[in-house]
């Protein structure tokens, strides 16, 4: 099979967060964290910098406690296989606001292009549908991203969406590295005071 | 779920543990299940105004500690000494956003341990937690369960902090291993 995809993984994420209205938005680190932020910096981002595979179980600790915001995880293939088994403990609770989006390029961008597990065979799609992911999406090209971009928002079902994106590595937007200020400015836009 | 015999003779300390969160106001209970848990496991799992999540491992508990902290809800991790290890890499979320994280840990390769297995972690998962940071506290007397954790909560809450109880074998009693 061939390793991830042909998709600009900027227009994908930039296309995810058009129109984001009430949409709370965690990343992966690496190249997740650089195109969500390339998309512009907003208080309900949250991007990881670290702590490899965490990326989805945070998402799914804000989901269940907002139950009333869209919650999107941006992350890549790499992250997502440390986090193999987050995905089980998501299937299992299932909230209806959160989705989860793997941008699978087939392998590990930020360390020298080496092919991944998704790079050699592993579909993450298939992955998520036998583990019991209630709505899952296979995105390989553009048309596919408005409709992915409504579900997300449309906080009907738990999702998981892979989306084949090229692998390249494109200039880096940078977000903030002071991991406090992100946590408190995002709780803040959400009505809470620092401690 | 139907109240269970080891839950209504478990000892007193096990329902403090359950306490002691429900009045810090705990929203989540996240846990890798471990027998000395087991009372508290039961008890968030059937209150209606906690969210219980099963972990497949104990990291995944950071992360979604901290998204439920970022949605503005407090919670707490359980765990046995083994998975202390497994948290060690991720612990950096904490150390970098400084969210409130409460763990409950408790000890195997402690005391009377028959798994000689267990040693090599739980001998090392004290001094691992504060190398990277995190504040400890041991219970070993059932009295001090309740005081300890408290002032751990207080700790985390308040002040943003990693805070750890480490409930020793001594309090937990010598597994039985049956042939």
């Amino acid at each position: 099979m061939t390793a991830g995809g042909t998709l600009d993984r900027r227009a994908v994420v930039a296309g995810l967060l058009r129109d984001r209205g009430e949409l709370l938005v965690i990343t992966g680190l690496g190249s997740p964290s650089y195109d969500v932020m390339a998309a512009g910096d907003h208080d309900g981002n949250f991007y990881l910098w670290a702590a490899m595979g965490s990326a989805a179980m945070v998402g799914l600790g804000l989901a269940l406690a907002r139950p009333d915001r869209p919650v999107m995880v941006v992350t890549g293939d790499g992250e997502q296989l440390m986090g193999f088994g987050a995905l089980a403990t998501i299937a299992l609770r299932a909230p209806r606001n959160l989705s989860i989006v793997i941008l699978d390029n087939g392998h590990f961008g930020e360390t020298g292009m080496q092919p991944s597990h998704a790079g050699q065979g592993l579909e993450f799609s298939r992955v998520a549908e036998a583990i019991g992911f209630p709505k899952v999406d296979l995105v390989t090209d553009m048309q596919g991203v408005p409709p992915l971009r409504q579900r997300v928002q449309a906080c009907e079902s738990l999702n998981l969406a892979v989306v084949k994106i090229a692998a390249e590595n494109l200039p880096r937007a940078l977000p903030p590295r002071d991991g406090v200020h992100v946590k408190n400015r995002f709780r803040m836009a959400l009505g809470h005071a620092p401690a | 779920m139907a109240p269970d015999l080891a839950g209504a003779t478990a000892p007193g300390w096990q329902r403090d543990v359950f306490d002691v969160l429900k009045a810090a106001q705990v929203k989540h209970v996240v846990y890798v299940p471990d027998a000395g848990h087991s009372t508290a496991i039961r008890l968030a799992e059937a209150d209606p105004s906690i969210t219980s999540v099963v972990l497949t491992t104990e990291q995944e508990g950071i992360g979604y500690l901290a998204g439920a902290w970022l949605g503005g809800e407090r919670g707490a991790l359980l765990m046995q000494s083994s998975g202390v290890g497994n948290c060690i890499n991720t612990l950096a979320l904490q150390a970098c956003t400084r969210f409130p994280l409460l763990m409950v840990v408790t000890m195997r390769g402690d005391w009377a341990e028959f798994n000689q297995w267990q040693n090599p972690m739980g001998q090392a998962a004290e001094a691992a937690l504060r190398l990277m940071g995190v504040l400890t506290w041991r219970a070993d007397d059932p009295k001090d369960v309740a005081p300890l954790l408290r002032g751990a909560a207080t700790m985390a809450f308040d002040g943003d902090a990693a805070c750890a109880v480490l409930l020793g074998q001594r309090l937990i009693g010598e597994k039985e291993w049956l042939k």
